[in-house]
């Protein structure tokens, strides 16, 4: 029975690994071919089964006479774009799970409860509905086509992922630590950057992540509000598909995308197996 | 220069957590808060430390309005039921804490530390990181951490409570000694506890609190001799004192389906009925006894407690011995006749084995 077992967790987790991996095998694959390996017969591995080529990485940096974009602007402009904004929706967003989790506001029939509903709420409405005012906004306060519009843009549609993932980071920071950081004399500011901050570090990663991650792979408002000044990544990169398709450069470019979140899921999962509340508090 | 508390009352959402509470504490001693859980203990010490603001009432420490100090102010120190301590610093950084947070000078808190480690018996462990420690070593650290403050109010929110029993016992004999050893003579120490025998064993001034309202006060020993009423009977008692509703005689004391010949210090009561407390410690095995079926039957430690049932009379017995009982076996008790405590129809006592008279 145990061996069984055992036979179909392996089966299943090397499924699982094969399912997740082979698309990024079968992109690197394809980054370094050409249109001839690309559109005779299917071929798999370099040197073996085709002639690798450069050719689909070197048109994304300069823009040669065939096919290619420049994305390296882009590129910059999306990391930009999704770590300001990133970061100003976690710095806020922590300070309003705070309150939200800490203190008790009352106006009306409103409650805590209903505020984090609320903030969550922007998230459910389909971005299509948002996506005119959005525009007429920008355009009136004249950010449309700008770096500074984007991230306006982008903390609003992040900051309530940040809102939502410290509220319940901090309900189970118990609050008989922030009460004992009170009694041993810290007013409730100190309290809070001196006891409570540095206890909620994995849950500012976790909220951090998934801001990149969501503010990272927009392309719905990265392509309403922005022509030709400022571009992002995503947009930048469709661009690329002209009459033909170039799956050497979209593939290129599509490993350049994921890049970042790899980088930085490689991080994060090493922090977080560091750092936990466990056995400091019962 | 006293800490005194002046009809306090507290009542969220029109529930009394503090029910008219008064009080006035010295300095240099001890005070226990007796109750039950949600008696309203937390609330108490919450009070005091400045993390309520009660709804009525007045308090004052050192001939200053205390209300109008904010927590980080009030120069107090409180060690939770669950063991808080600060998980990101280690166990010296908690200690030092509070010190740094008042500024003293180097020198000073390293002395104040290492004493305070000492006390505790944490020396060694300064750079342990809490989450490495055992509960019993966490609650020390939270010790620690407000006996290096040198607070002039201590307040222990049922610091053993979360504790398994043998952890228990040890650490309840080493508060005796590190609140006679650790502490200056101008510290106000007040600890809560469900647990009587914890109070008896702390030997200090009750405070029997019971929804929110204090029901008696006064030193351990006249809690435990004189309970002012039937709840604090069974407050004051673990298992809690049983209460059989009779009547008295000219020469027995008569239960349902048990009669008891009357003590001598009874002689003068007025025959009618009343109720009647005995302890569970007073309920022997004898075989001349009274025939009673066991219900359930408990091992604690090296007691056992005997669930006793004869008609609709059930009391619990405490044999202090371990032995195995089946369940629905008779045995046979006797109530020890000189322990009874009386209480009238109001639950107010009336007669003690100790010689207390209400009437």
């Amino acid at each position: 029975m145990h061996k069984l077992y055992t036979f179909l967790k392996y089966t299943f987790i090397t499924l699982w690994t094969v399912f997740i991996v082979a698309p990024f095998l079968w992109a690197i694959s394809t980054s370094f071919k050409d249109f001839q390996s690309v559109n005779s017969k299917v071929t798999y591995i370099p040197w073996l089964d085709f002639e690798p080529t450069l050719e689909g990485w070197r048109v994304l940096v300069k823009s040669p006479a065939r096919g290619g974009v420049d994305i390296v602007e882009p590129y910059f402009n999306s990391i930009f774009v999704t770590c300001t904004a990133s970061l100003i929706s976690i710095i806020l967003g922590t300070l309003a799970a705070y309150a939200l989790s800490r203190f008790t506001f009352k106006a009306g029939f409103v409650r805590n409860n209903d505020i984090t509903f609320f903030f969550i709420s922007q998230r459910i409405m389909p971005p299509i509905v948002l996506s005119i005012p959005f525009f007429i906004f920008l355009s009136t306060i004249g950010l449309l086509d700008s770096l500074l519009g984007l991230i306006v843009v982008y903390i609003v549609l992040l900051m309530p992922i940040a809102v939502w993932i410290m509220v319940d980071f901090f309900n189970r920071v118990p609050k008989e630590l922030d009460e004992t950081a009170l009694i041993d004399g810290c007013n409730p500011y100190q309290a809070f950057y001196k006891v409570v901050l540095p206890n909620s570090i994995p849950g500012l990663i976790v909220a951090g992540m998934f801001c990149i991650i969501f503010g990272w792979i927009d392309f719905f408002f990265a392509f309403i509000l922005t022509f030709t000044e400022v571009q992002l990544l995503p947009v930048k990169v469709v661009a690329l598909n002209s009459s033909i398709t170039p799956w050497w450069s979209l593939s290129a470019s599509a490993l350049i995308s994921v890049a970042p979140l790899i980088i930085v899921a490689f991080v994060v999962e090493r922090y977080l197996s560091k750092g936990n509340l466990s056995g400091a508090l019962k | 220069m006293n800490l005194i508390g002046k009809n306090i009352t507290y009542k969220p959402d029109n529930q009394f957590h503090l029910n008219d509470v008064s009080f006035d504490f010295k300095k240099g001693n001890l005070y226990t808060i007796l109750g039950r859980t949600l008696s309203g203990k937390t609330t108490f010490l919450k009070t005091i430390a400045g993390l309520l603001n009660p709804d009525t009432g007045e308090l004052f420490f050192e001939d200053k309005d205390f209300s109008k100090i904010p927590v980080w102010e009030r120069n107090v120190a409180m060690v939770y039921q669950q063991f808080i301590n600060y998980p990101h610093l280690d166990v010296y950084e908690n200690i030092i804490f509070p010190l740094k947070q008042r500024k003293l000078g180097e020198e000073q808190i390293k002395m104040d530390v290492e004493d305070a480690l000492k006390t505790v018996g944490l020396v060694g462990f300064e750079n342990r990181k809490i989450q490495e420690l055992s509960g019993g070593q966490q609650q020390r650290v939270a010790l620690a951490r407000s006996l290096a403050k040198k607070a002039k109010i201590l307040l222990l929110d049922e610091p053993l409570v979360n504790l398994d029993y043998k952890l228990r016992e040890q650490l309840r004999e080493e508060f005796k000694r590190i609140f006679s050893e650790g502490l200056s003579q101008d510290t106000i120490l007040i600890y809560s506890t469900t647990d009587p025998q914890e109070v008896m064993e702390l030997n200090g001034e009750v405070i029997v609190l019971h929804e929110g309202k204090v029901l008696q006060k006064g030193d351990a020993k006249e809690i435990f001799e004189n309970p002012k009423n039937l709840k604090v009977a069974e407050i004051s008692n673990d298992p809690p004192m049983n209460i059989l509703r009779g009547n008295k005689s000219s020469d027995k004391l008569n239960f349902e389906n048990i009669s008891i010949n009357l003590p001598a210090y009874l002689k003068d009561l007025k025959s009618q009925n009343y109720y009647f407390g005995i302890r569970a410690s007073e309920i022997k095995l004898d075989k001349e006894g009274e025939e009673f079926e066991i219900e359930l039957a408990e091992i604690s430690g090296s007691e056992t407690l005997l669930h006793l049932k004869k008609g609709n009379s059930k009391v619990i017995a405490l044999i202090e011995e371990v032995m195995n009982f089946k369940i629905h076996e008779k045995v046979k008790v006797k109530f020890n006749e000189n322990k009874f405590y009386v209480f009238n129809n109001n639950e107010e006592l009336v007669s003690s084995p100790y010689g207390a008279h209400n009437g």
